[in-house]
């Protein structure tokens, strides 16, 4: 009976270690700690090219993540993509004027969505659009038009 | 040339008769499943052979994989200025690869071999043939439990090698070599999915569970009643369970990361 015991603290203690290790795994190792983003609220921002933008890339503000993209579509009628950005609540006093951009994390790195602040007095709410957009530079295209240019110069 | 084509027949002969044996052999495992669900101290004591007495062997393997991921992915990386990236390198060959496919291969080595040996005892010393001559269901008591057991450890096994093997990566690339701890975590964290990357190796270290038990419970039960079959049997387990791993993770990468 006591060899039954301790063989089922064993076996207890085994199942005990491996969904600790699925827990660290899924804490520590992967994003599902920050998948539970507060809900903020969301604006659109329409651009004319996003370049390797991705649901769930990251919104900054000064470097500092103030959200993350919540949808990425296609406008039908301007052909440009629709942004969804879902910005955290306690960032609720960004400038109804502020632009975006897609940039760059280092040369080759992710794509993320920069917001300059503007000077206006009201804010940004659930719903909103921005307006001052700027497109990801695609590398490609810079490289010919640095050929183009440097071709017209000879 | 007719004696070739004879032996050439027989030996296609054998070898679906096996393969459908093997299936029957999984149906009726299937249909003892239910039965052992009731009667779970039978499983829990497997599951102390199976996956209890496996564990050191993965702790240490998993623990020297990942100090060597973190070693020689240092070097390289070291190169291009993107030391920092160990992290990602790491968590992500290890949770999506490594963890579930060398845990399996151990855990068949280990724990397969183990259980066809068992059976295969049972069968050439007429265990089996007794327990159905008092009516007792050799598969409901006898196999259902083990593969039920090997089932639920291959999972939590694999998570326990992939967590360990970070852990050794973080040792030698911290501790040794100086990568910012910071980074190394930010980084792994931001490119590390949860549905993506944990959970479809989650689901590759299940099915490497299920097919793994399945081939050392059949090979066990289907063994010559000889010690020399016996002995072929845990052979044939170990050789068949690495095949079938290898070929299966192919095919599940490509379902789950390639866009094939």
């Amino acid at each position: 009976m006591n060899s039954k015991r301790s063989t089922e603290i064993m076996v207890g203690l085994f199942v005990a270690a491996g969904m600790a290790a699925l827990f660290v795994l899924a804490m520590k190792v992967s994003n599902l700690g920050d998948i539970t983003d507060e809900k903020g609220y969301e604006v659109v921002a329409n651009f004319q090219n996003i370049g390797g933008l991705k649901p769930r890339s990251p919104v900054t503000m000064a470097g500092v993540r103030v959200g993350r993209v919540t949808s990425i579509s296609l406008d039908p009628d301007t052909y440009d993509a629709k942004v969804t950005i879902n910005i955290y609540p306690q960032y609720d006093n960004i400038p109804i004027d502020t632009s975006a951009s897609v940039f760059t994390a280092g040369l080759l790195g992710e794509q993320y969505i920069s917001l300059s602040p503007g000077a206006d007095d009201f804010f940004l709410e659930d719903g909103d659009v921005i307006d001052l957009t700027q497109p990801a530079v695609v590398l490609e295209q810079v490289i010919g038009q640095f050929l183009y240019s440097t071709a017209e110069g000879e | 040339m007719i004696e070739l084509l004879r032996s050439l027949g027989r030996w296609g002969q054998n070898t679906f008769q096996r393969l459908g044996r093997g299936h029957l052999f999984l149906v009726q495992m299937l249909a003892g499943i239910p039965s052992s669900v009731f009667r779970f101290s039978l499983v829990i004591q497997q599951l102390f052979y199976v996956g209890v007495l496996s564990i050191l062997i993965i702790l240490i393997s998993g623990l020297f994989v990942g100090m060597v991921l973190g070693l020689q992915g240092y070097n390289t990386l070291v190169d291009f200025g993107a030391e920092e990236s160990l992290g990602v390198l790491v968590s992500l060959s290890l949770v999506r690869e490594l963890g579930p496919v060398v845990s399996a291969l151990l855990f068949a080595g280990r724990a397969g071999s183990a259980l066809t040996a068992e059976i295969g005892l049972m069968k050439s010393t007429e265990q089996l043939s007794g327990m159905e001559m008092m009516a007792v269901d050799p598969m409901r008591r006898i196999i259902a439990p083990r593969f039920l057991a090997g089932l639920i450890s291959m999972p939590l096994l694999a998570a326990i090698f992939s967590a360990v093997g970070i852990f050794g990566a973080f040792l030698v690339g911290h501790g040794l070599l100086g990568v910012d701890d910071g980074a190394f975590w930010s980084q792994m964290q931001a490119k590390t999915d949860w549905y993506e990357d944990i959970l479809n190796g989650v689901i590759k270290s299940i099915v490497f569970g299920f097919v793994v038990t399945w081939i050392a419970l059949f090979e066990g039960y289907d063994a010559s009643p000889t010690s020399e079959g016996v002995g072929r049997a845990t052979t044939r387990t170990v050789v068949h369970s690495a095949f079938a791993i290898l070929g299966l993770d192919f095919v599940l990468t490509a379902l789950m990361f390639g866009d094939v």
